[in-house]
């Protein structure tokens, strides 16, 4: 899932990115790269929804709107109502509001753990590097699920702010690695030996010297560690764990499964969610890929 | 070499000892009081419950300090045993689990290895051809990015519910006994079908993207650019690359695997496959904690065996392990 991706090894060049010339460089590459026009129309697209969606419809999520149950979607319910007759339109634009909250504050904290242990543990290199490796690795191979699983069922009133959190407590190793095979790749240039050699202090030059030109590959990271938070949601979100004073895209799916919307066919009420998520999460992928393509020439399509 | 497993053996050593921990903690400090809960269902007047509550407790070992348990906890699980299930009461909860985990075996084993030899087959030979590329590997990257549930929940609504063609649920028929018989065989293969194509389907996607994303980079390498100036066929070149490419996801079905199982869980739930999945679920509705910790426990075994049997293989594979070439492999 987010990682099928980052495994890709990449050779960041140093990229001067305060010149001129390659930022313009970087900017004619990226308004003519497909992937990067098609991911990116769709997440805004998603986004406007999750905006200015709740305004378009005068329904509360979970109130009991029509009378006749369950309803195909019709002009006055644009997604048709659930088998209780609440408004699936109103459910699944508070749905995408949670979900882009929940990719970009677990998405953001792990990036951001991810980046301070990552460049901790590449720079400075010995038993710091071997500690942090360590505990990066643990965390990796348990899984991600299990965790989470017990702090959510710790917990009896959750919301979403405490599911991104937790999500990105337990997302962020992915990150670490990632940054910390490009900070020991970036240690060694010459640049970097100048800057210790005029007696900067360690987290000067790093984010002086050495985050300037991983910036393309920081982006890169956050871009899938938010998919995978999106993703990580809506799992947690389906076994019933998910946030229990909101909407979200995962719960709307896990009422459906529950109240049997699959043999009674109330197709309307399971498949915009995950839909969404799909379109969402797909689409970042790809922006990712056409952001790649953009910052490094070896990949452009020839 | 030596290095090598020590330091794998460490790591797990410590994630197991780390993950007990963790587990020992769900029941002990978890809200709700799963004895309680336990007894409401069962009517019993005060007197009597005070007494049945007196003995469960002890029963359950929740009778003496902490730390106590805690150790108690180790020694138990050394002993195979994980205590009894509320739910179930009084199934001790390794045959609760050990009963589910023939069908997590028989689904998730062949879901993973397909997909991953399917996958990595078909991204390297989708990579640098113009036509593949641009239309296959869009539905890959919308795959990878399907949630588990929401195939599954597709799948079944389509093939389930509006087709008919398979069921969706469980693991055989009601009207079938589990015997050796053609009409039983296919009833488990029917009800197979469905959650193994979803899980499939999901990892396929993925495995065929690190791949082609791989080969490309290790055709730009030096060495495919001389053989190909040495007019090497480009098959023999391609095949290089693969072995090349085929390194990092092997690393990658070890890193996976944490995410492949909590995906095949959730697709469970969707068709209600009797596996761990549907057990987790049933746990935590119950809160019976007991069941929960044991599931994690087999959960987080699994995943470390599977862990060290790639790592063998990774061995294998890469001979630059065994001279003690490369330190860093995972």
């Amino acid at each position: 899932m987010t990682n099928t991706t980052e495994r890709t090894p990449k050779e960041t060049q140093p990229e001067r990115a305060t010149s001129k010339e390659t930022r313009s460089e970087f900017l004619y590459f990226a308004l003519r790269n497909n992937k990067l026009r098609i991911g990116l129309a769709v997440i805004l697209f998603f986004l406007v929804l999750a905006v200015v969606g709740p305004w378009l419809t005068d329904y509360e999520p979970y109130a009991y709107v029509n009378p006749g149950g369950a309803q195909p979607p019709s002009a006055e319910h644009w997604f048709g109502t659930t088998m209780f007759g609440q408004d699936v339109f109103t459910q699944f634009v508070l749905g995408l509001r949670s979900t882009f909250i929940v990719g970009a504050i677990g998405g953001g904290l792990g990036t951001l753990i991810g980046i301070v242990i990552g460049f901790t543990s590449g720079y400075q290199g010995g038993i710091v590097d071997e500690i942090l490796n360590v505990i990066t690795n643990i965390i990796l191979v348990i899984p991600t699920l299990a965790i989470l699983l017990i702090i959510a069922a710790y917990l009896e009133v959750r919301g979403i702010l405490m599911e991104s959190i937790f999500i990105g407590f337990t997302a962020w190793p992915w990150a670490a690695r990632a940054v910390r095979s490009q900070t020991f790749s970036l240690r060694a240039r010459d640049f970097v030996d100048l800057a210790k050699l005029s007696g900067r202090n360690s987290w000067k030059i790093i984010f002086g010297e050495i985050a300037p030109n991983m910036m393309s590959y920081l982006l890169l990271t956050f871009i899938l560690q938010f998919g995978g938070a999106i993703l990580n949601a809506a799992t947690l979100d389906f076994i019933g764990l998910g946030p229990t004073n909101a909407v979200s895209l995962g719960l709307m799916m896990n009422n459906a499964v529950m109240w049997g919307a699959l043999l009674l066919g109330v197709w309307w009420w399971f498949v915009p969610p995950g839909l969404a998520i799909t379109a969402i999460v797909g689409a970042l992928y790809v922006t990712n890929v056409g952001l790649d393509e953009a910052f490094n020439p070896k990949l452009r399509e020839m | 070499m030596r290095r090598y497993f020590g330091r794998k053996l460490l790591i797990y050593g410590l994630t197991f000892f780390l993950a007990v921990t963790i587990d020992w903690m769900i029941p002990r400090f978890m809200p709700g009081d799963p004895i309680a809960n336990m007894l409401s269902r069962a009517t019993v007047n005060v007197e009597n419950a005070q007494l049945m509550y007196d003995y469960f407790e002890q029963v359950f070992g929740l009778d003496v300090p902490l730390w106590r348990q805690y150790l108690n906890f180790w020694a138990a699980l050394f002993r195979g045993d994980l205590g009894i299930s509320v739910y179930m009461f009084p199934t001790p909860v390794t045959e609760v689990i050990m009963r589910a985990v023939p069908y997590d075996v028989f689904l998730l084993l062949p879901a993973i290895l397909l997909s991953w030899y399917a996958g990595n087959k078909f991204g390297a030979f989708a990579a640098r051809s113009k036509w593949l590329d641009n239309t296959v590997l869009p539905i890959g990257y919308i795959l990878t990015a399907t949630p588990y549930m929401w195939l599954g929940i597709l799948l079944a609504w389509v093939f389930g519910v509006v087709l008919g063609i398979f069921p969706l649920a469980g693991a055989y028929g009601f009207d079938v006994r589990p015997q050796f018989s053609w009409t039983f065989i296919w009833s488990v293969l029917k009800h197979w079908f469905l959650p193994f194509a979803s899980i499939f389907l999901v990892r396929f996607g993925g495995w065929a993207i690190g791949m082609r994303n791989m080969i490309i980079y290790e055709l730009d390498a030096d060495y495919s650019h001389y053989l190909e100036a040495l007019g090497a066929p480009r098959k023999l070149v391609r095949q290089y690359a693969y072995r090349n490419a085929i390194l990092p996801q092997i690393t990658g079905l070890s890193l996976d695997l944490g995410i492949i199982v909590a995906g095949a869980l959730v697709t469970e739930v969707v068709f209600s496959y009797p596996g761990i999945g549907t057990l987790i679920l049933q746990a935590i509705q119950n809160q019976d904690y007991f069941l929960l910790q044991g599931c994690f426990l087999f959960i987080i075994i699994g995943v470390l065996l599977a862990n060290f049997v790639i790592d063998f293989v990774y061995v294998i594979v890469d001979p630059r392990t065994r001279l003690g070439m490369v330190g860093e492999t995972a």
